[in-house]
């Protein structure tokens, strides 16, 4: 285990944020400076993200049946030109109460990204794990990573303890694209939020565009979890379930 | 050290636990709370009324469109109730309907049509959507709630309007038709609010809610109740909300 002024992470009820924020020598943007896999914040935040957007695909979904059709524009209705027409039956009634799931999970989201973004400052979290290093940034490492994962090649027991270039800029996507892309085109479908910020609904081109356009958003997020277990199953599912769960990878730093 | 995070621990759940009971009495003070948030989601809607709340609280105007804007074909939800008093009512164009208003009102007042359609009018072209996903643009004329409300004159503790749709709101056939709904005195009083008569320059047609329906620019299409007939101002939603989805419906 490497020493850590941070080792206050090793206590999985610790507070997020430490009491010694001091820099750590020699901790480039990309090396891991934790002595845990996850920080807590980290860990906190991906559960609520997880328990968000598992309820908002399913409860989003429940909205969809009711009228799987995108439009573009303002308006749109059955008997008017459509730009998708997801091949599902119309199922008219579970809106009602999906609705208020929706809204209750859309708050999860909300609040645990507001959580992430002020303790991955205040933790260094943002620099240190997602932030790609300069020299990473270019084809050659990306597509080396790429064509591991095409091959199904595990990683190096080191290799676990900090995210490669391809998942830093995929985490990066999913909360600073994703996420606030799904709560932009959610709050343009609002009234109210659009009676006093109308240019969040004119800029995406109107109501059924912000529609259209959070389908999107909601599909690219599925398709991320769906990639983002077909790699849990590849890495091992129970121990990196426990290190998001406790903090620690089992067996200590040199094992998997 | 244990004992130290121990203190700092009670000390911060204290200020958390102060900061809350605090923060709950200011909300209830300006209205922030919705009247069920006891309820399964109740979490989610208090957090959803009470930001909206704030953020709407200069009651800017939602978004009006052109004339050429306005929907071809708009949709009909819930087709204009078949029962016999209504379609009487209908055949000689509403001369014998009234809209009532009870509850919290210094004035029981009701207005025949002719009366409504003698104050003064406003005309909104407003995007309408349902919470199923379709939307259509259409032109709606009539008279500002809260000038009406005016006429009838509210207690000071009214809080809330429950919109009664003609004939009877226990009718349960149909989803949309026989809904009842009741709003807060934000949206009552907002001036894009009307008593709608008229849709596209004509008069309201029975399948959008003649002869008079709730037409609102800031909430989803299912608030705005059709076939009116009695407006009950009250401060216990409890008292006439259904059970199914949320009461705000905002977002």
């Amino acid at each position: 285990m490497r020493a850590s002024p941070t080792s206050v992470f090793l206590s999985p009820r610790a507070p997020a944020v430490p009491e010694s924020t001091e820099p750590i020598t020699g901790a480039g943007p990309n090396r891991t400076a934790h002595s845990v896999r996850h920080l807590a914040v980290v860990r906190v935040t991906h559960w609520l993200f997880a328990t968000g957007v598992l309820g908002l695909i399913a409860s989003g979904s429940g909205i969809l049946i009711s009228h799987p059709r995108f439009y573009w524009g303002e308006t749109g209705a059955v008997g008017t030109p459509s730009l998708i027409d997801l091949p599902l039956p119309m199922i008219i009634g579970p809106s009602v109460w999906n609705r208020p799931i929706h809204f209750f999970f859309a708050w999860l989201l909300v609040l645990g990204g507001l959580a992430y973004v002020i303790g991955g400052l205040a933790t260094q979290h943002l620099r240190r794990d997602l932030l790609p290093a300069k020299a990473d940034l270019s084809w050659r490492p990306i597509l080396s990573v790429i064509w591991d994962h095409v091959r199904w090649k595990r990683t190096g027991a080191d290799e676990a303890w900090t995210y490669n270039v391809v998942q830093r800029l995929t985490y990066l996507v999913v909360l600073f694209v994703l996420f606030p892309g799904i709560v932009w085109t959610g709050l343009a479908m609002s009234f109210a939020v659009t009676s006093v910020f109308p240019f969040l609904v004119t800029l995406l081109g109107g109501h059924q565009s912000a529609r259209t356009l959070h389908f999107v958003f909601a599909s690219l997020l599925l398709i991320f979890f769906i990639v983002h277990m077909a790699m849990l199953v590849l890495v091992g599912f129970r121990s990196h379930v426990q290190a998001m769960i406790t903090g620690r990878v089992p067996g200590g730093r040199s094992t998997k | 050290m244990s004992s130290l995070i121990t203190r700092r621990r009670l000390v911060t759940a204290s200020l958390a636990t102060a900061a809350g009971v605090g923060g709950i009495g200011a909300a209830a003070r300006y209205n922030l709370i919705p009247p069920d948030y006891g309820t399964l989601f109740g979490a989610g809607e208090t957090l959803t009324y009470a930001s909206q709340r704030l953020l709407t609280s200069g009651n800017a105007l939602a978004r009006e469109f052109k004339r050429s804007d306005i929907s071809k074909s708009p949709v009909v939800n819930g087709p204009a109730p078949p029962d016999e008093a209504f379609l009487r009512l209908a055949a000689d164009g509403f001369k014998d309907w009234r809209l009532q208003f009870e509850g919290l009102i210094e004035r029981p007042v009701s207005f025949t049509l002719g009366e409504l359609r003698n104050m003064p009018s406003q005309s909104h072209i407003l995007l309408h959507a349902c919470e199923q996903g379709w939307s259509y643009i259409a032109e709606w004329t009539g008279v500002r709630l809260a000038y009406v409300l005016g006429l009838a004159k509210p207690k000071p503790e009214a809080r809330y309007a429950v919109f009664m749709p003609y004939p009877n709101p226990q009718q349960t056939t149909g989803i949309i038709r026989v809904q009842f709904e009741g709003i807060d005195m934000a949206d009552a009083l907002h001036p894009q609010t009307i008593l709608a008569y008229g849709m596209n320059n004509e008069a309201l047609p029975p399948n959008f809610g003649a002869p008079l329906r709730l037409r609102m620019s800031r909430e989803i299409g299912w608030k705005n109740t059709k076939y009116l007939s009695r407006i009950i101002v009250t401060d216990r939603m409890d008292l006439y909300r259904k059970g199914s989805g949320t009461w705000y419906g905002g977002i």
